[in-house]
């Protein structure tokens, strides 16, 4: 059928990037993570990381983060896209609005809901008018860690979504139409028709956005800082603090390969809670 | 400036720019931490650094990649970067990458900032720029509040937690402020401020009786702080939308709310405590890294952003303040005004105890601060034991010392070898 | 933001047989929250950006902007934002061409052929995105002084391709698993060669799909900020250019700054839309 290295020529050029410029660098950074300065190999970093009092918060944060935006981003985009293949005339003008945060980046995402929820901020200014509150509530104070971590899952999740949604849309474009048409002339209601049909021929695409979603979320870092300032430590907030304010690259390091070794997990688990059997595929 | 100048930096200006086109290459490139808001590198491109002959290539950066960009290129041992500025603290980590300055002209500098410049060697390696230090400001409309008998300008720590109580329980919601955010200078007042006016010292007495007593009385101060302080950086933006009255934070931070409002707020002193009115003189420097692809344009540029009048023109930009003698002239900004009788008044009092920039920490400067951000984070906001988190941070403060191998400085007293923590 | 859709018009489209008009004015409903769910803080951040410093900074804040536009105009006339605008727009693309000439044929194999290593290679290339590029910004500057890529379109570009290549490669990898397989061989069996089947047949139904990764590659590209903070000096692409400055400015400047920056990536997507939508057209083979 084909040569033995069509694949690996194919495949050649997306490997000489990563090489030069992911292993590469990469190595050296984690080299730093199990050696000293002076060359020795040690766990120590990883000690002094596990056992500092921010680590375990920092962590959980992490994942509690992941947790209440990712599934809720998933169906939320599952939901769009199919409002969007419903329609008829309006749909470029819908599709391009909700993609719209596609182009906005995390720093200024932050921003945007930064300016919502501050003290002096929208939020504040539209309940004043509607007369529900006297004085101007501080929202992000130290003490509502609660409204602090709701304020950035909705900032992700407004941030966010369009990523899924673009991807989604795009697999959902390449369902053949026979098999929905055939699945309602056997008599599937709409539900059906969405759960039988639609979902298993979007695997692939679901697969996508979710791995690439989860993978972003571990590496939230600019809105976090933006809503909740240190009240909120996330990972990555922990590797930039050790890296720039306590000047321990070792130790940054050590958080680094965290995130990656999370992620490398997560990874695995969804390709296999979502992989599709060679014999089902179109 | 006068309108001669102005036509000489003119003609100076087009004459540089057309050669500019042709040379590119022979600017200085001054890579800074400082002068970072866009209104500031715009003054400092048009106004401070104009007249430089051969031209300098004003760039500004955060200090995550500051630091990178400046490491990256003395590993790789060549770069572009002809001459560094940044803080005391961040200049002392490239120590080793920094060429020696003795040559210079540094007879109208401040001597103590020099001394600094030395970072623990016997070679000058970093030149004073410019200083700052940390001040108090208010909203006038704080002013009615103030406890009887109080004097603005020599105000106690018991005076403004008083203050801050009447003001919270007579408007209905805390109106002090503190820079506890992610890039606020928090770190700065419990060294500088807390620790020298509450136990003369800032590392020695570290876990002493007096500091548990500050550190009690900065939780009284917190419970009529706002509680958003967590994500205020710069306390001129609080200023500004009223959120806050009555604010701690670094000079240049607080320029903003003087320059747009001059007749609203008032700028004074740091209040003092049992051991004298502490307060941290901020010292910004300029290097020149061994990778500087020419070294004595660098050393060229130095020199001229040591003259009296580019240092007046600095202060407009920054609102960093001379390190040489210089008669201000009489139309400085707002800010400038305010500021600068605040600290005059600050450190000319009689009970003023400077504490110093930390001196001889190397890299450790940022584990150093750390220390006190914890104790701040564990003592304060997560509610732990004063106690018991002193003697745990205490332990950390040791070690910083005993590995850097630092000596005391200033409020400490000097100390043979490492600076001891009791 | 001219883009005003019309409630009234939003049909429902398929089986509508026994749909009752609430059930449209459900749909509609939703689908008009959901576009005011996305808009209404970008309408913020315009208003801020579009207010007077004073007002910015006033308590309560008025929904609509006076339209003083001092804030935008000094972002406007910062020395370097032209430049650095222009850079930019060199170092995306260059990003989204490079992702897309790597990652596709890599999409292509993962999806089409079954060989060692496999699975491997898609871990190694979401690793990619998945460790903090901030770390390895200093050994790849070292590299970049060394061989002289450093402050460079293309060097700057290179990197910001290993970023979006995860995306370029699982994008193109999922669009290629949807189509078909029998489509090439049914193309193979009328005497295409391989290559003839991906051009005639394949090709122009990923086409809309390729084009949405490489907005993605574009877009990332556009809003990276520490690389290009690291890796180039004079020749400063604008979110790292006014991304130094943001953090540091005072409030109104920041809203200001952060137009500066959503607006062009708005712009960039309104003009590929079409290619974004264009799959519509293939939905119905």
């Amino acid at each position: 059928m084909y040569s033995k290295s069509l694949p690996y020529m194919l495949l050649l050029p997306a490997t000489l990037f990563l090489c030069i410029f992911f292993i590469y660098p990469f190595t050296l950074v984690a080299w730093q993570a199990f050696t000293t300065d002076t060359g020795e190999f040690t766990s120590s970093f990883f000690q002094e990381m596990a056992s500092h009092w921010k680590f375990n918060t920092a962590l959980i944060n992490t994942l509690l983060l992941a947790l209440a935006v990712v599934p809720f981003q998933m169906a939320l985009a599952i939901y769009m896209a199919t409002l969007v293949n419903g329609m008829k005339r309006g749909r470029d003008a819908v599709l391009y609005i909700w993609t719209i945060p596609l182009g906005i980046s995390d720093l200024a995402a932050g921003l945007i809901w930064l300016a919502i929820f501050e003290q002096s901020g929208f939020l504040n200014s539209f309940l004043h008018t509607l007369g529900v509150v006297e004085q101007p509530v501080g929202f992000l104070g130290y003490e509502n860690k609660g409204i602090i971590f709701l304020a950035i899952v909705l900032a992700e999740i407004w941030r966010a979504t369009s990523i899924v949604l673009v991807i989604l849309v795009a697999g959902m474009g390449l369902i053949p139409k026979e098999y929905a048409e055939a699945a309602e002339v056997f008599g599937a209601s709409r539900w059906q028709r969405f759960t039988r049909v639609t979902l298993p021929m979007l695997k692939p695409s679901l697969q996508t956005a979710m791995i690439l979603r989860v993978i972003l979320a571990f590496e939230v870092f600019a809105v976090v800082v933006a809503l909740g300032g240190t009240n909120l430590p996330v990972l990555m907030s922990e590797v930039f603090t050790w890296q720039y304010e306590l000047r321990d690259a070792h130790v940054a390091a050590a958080y680094a390969l965290v995130i990656l070794a999370i992620s490398i997990a997560f990874t695995l688990l969804i390709m296999w809670a979502l992989r599709v059997p060679k014999g089902a595929r179109v | 400036m006068k309108p001669v100048k102005t036509l000489l930096s003119l003609t100076l200006a087009t004459g540089l720019s057309a050669a500019a086109m042709g040379a590119a290459n022979a600017e200085v490139l001054f890579w800074s931490t400082q002068a970072n808001p866009p209104e500031e590198q715009q003054i400092m491109r048009e106004k401070v650094l104009a007249d430089f002959e051969g031209g300098a290539d004003f760039a500004p950066s955060e200090g995550g990649p500051w630091l990178t960009r400046i490491q990256a290129e003395l590993q790789a041992g060549e770069g572009k970067i002809g001459v560094l500025g940044s803080l005391h603290g961040d200049l002392i980590e490239l120590s080793d990458g920094l060429v020696d300055l003795s040559e210079l002209d540094t007879s109208s500098m401040n001597k103590t900032f020099l001394e600094l410049g030395k970072l623990g060697t016997d070679e000058q390696k970093y030149i004073p720029w410019m200083q700052a230090t940390y001040i108090m400001a208010a909203n006038k409309k704080a002013l009615e509040f103030l406890p009887e008998g109080a004097d603005i300008n020599a105000l106690s720590y018991d005076q403004l937690i008083a203050w801050s109580k009447t003001m919270a329980e007579e408007t209905g919601s805390p109106k002090f402020g503190f820079p506890a955010g992610p890039k606020g200078l928090k770190h700065r007042f419990f060294q500088g401020y807390m620790y020298p006016s509450y136990t003369n010292s800032m590392v020695t007495k570290f876990r002493s009786a007096e500091a548990e007593l500050a550190w009690n009385k900065f939780k009284e101060l917190w419970s009529y702080t706002n509680r958003s302080s967590t994500n205020f950086s710069f306390m001129q933006e609080q200023l500004l939308t009223d959120e806050v009255w009555v604010v701690f934070d670094h000079t240049a931070r607080l320029a903003d709310a003087f320059n747009q409002r001059p007749d609203d707020f008032i700028a004074f002193p740091a209040p003092a405590g049992p051991t004298g009115r502490g307060f941290m003189p901020v010292v910004v420097g300029m290097a020149v890294p061994n990778s500087a692809p020419d070294m004595e344009a660098a050393k060229n540029l130095i020199s001229y952003m040591s003259q009296p009048e580019v240092q007046i023109e600095t202060l407009r930009a920054t609102n960093f303040f001379p390190v040489v003698d210089v008669e201000l002239p009489d139309d400085m900004p707002a800010s400038v005004k305010a500021a600068g009788a605040a600290v005059a008044a600050m450190s000319g009092s009689a009970d003023a105890n400077p504490g110093l920039l930390p001196v001889g920490l190397g890299d450790l400067g940022g584990k150093f601060n750390a220390v006190y951000v914890d104790a701040f984070e564990r003592i304060v906001l997560a509610g732990q034991d004063v106690r018991e988190v002193l003697d745990d941070q205490a332990d950390s403060l040791r070690k910083i010392m005993e590995e850097a191998g630092a000596p005391c400085w200033a409020p400490d007293a000097p100390s043979e070898g490492a600076c001891p923590v009791d | 933001m001219s883009q005003q859709i019309q409630p009234a018009k939003v049909m429902f489209d398929g089986p509508v047989h026994g749909r009752s008009p609430l059930h449209k004015y459900i749909f509609t409903g939703v689908v008009v929250l959901l576009c005011l769910w996305v808009l209404v803080p970008i309408y913020l951040l315009a208003v801020n950006t579009l207010s007077s410093p004073e007002d910015v900074n006033a308590f309560p804040k008025s929904l609509f902007p006076d339209l003083n536009t001092d804030s935008v105009s000094f972002f406007l006339n910062f020395a370097g934002v032209g430049q650095a605008l222009w850079s930019s727009v060199k170092v995306a693309t260059v990003t989204m061409v490079l992702s897309i000439l790597a990652g596709a044929p890599a999409g292509y194999a993962l999806s089409r052929f079954d060989f060692t290593g496999k699975s491997t290679f898609r871990v190694l290339v979401l690793m990619t995105r998945a460790f903090p590029l901030p770390l390895l910004a200093l050994p790849l500057a070292v590299m970049y002084i060394r061989i002289g890529l450093d402050d460079s379109i293309l060097g700057l570009a290179l990197v910001h391709t290993t970023l979006a290549l995860p995306f370029a490669v699982l994008i193109t990898y999922s669009l290629f698993s949807g189509i078909p397989i029998e489509l090439e061989e049914a193309a193979w069996t009328l005497g295409c060669s391989r290559l003839q089947a991906f051009q005639k047949v394949i090709f122009p139904l990923v086409l809309p799909g390729i084009a949405a990764s490489a907005i993605f590659a574009f877009v990332i590209s556009w809003n990276e900020v520490f690389a290009a903070a690291v890796l180039t000096i004079e020749n400063r692409t604008l979110p790292a250019f006014l991304l130094q400055s943001l953090s540091f400015a005072p409030l109104h400047l920041k809203f200001a700054g952060g137009a500066v920056l959503v607006l062009p990536a708005l712009i960039f997507i309104f003009l590929v839309r079409k290619y974004l939508f264009s799959m519509w057209g293939i939905a119905n083979r």
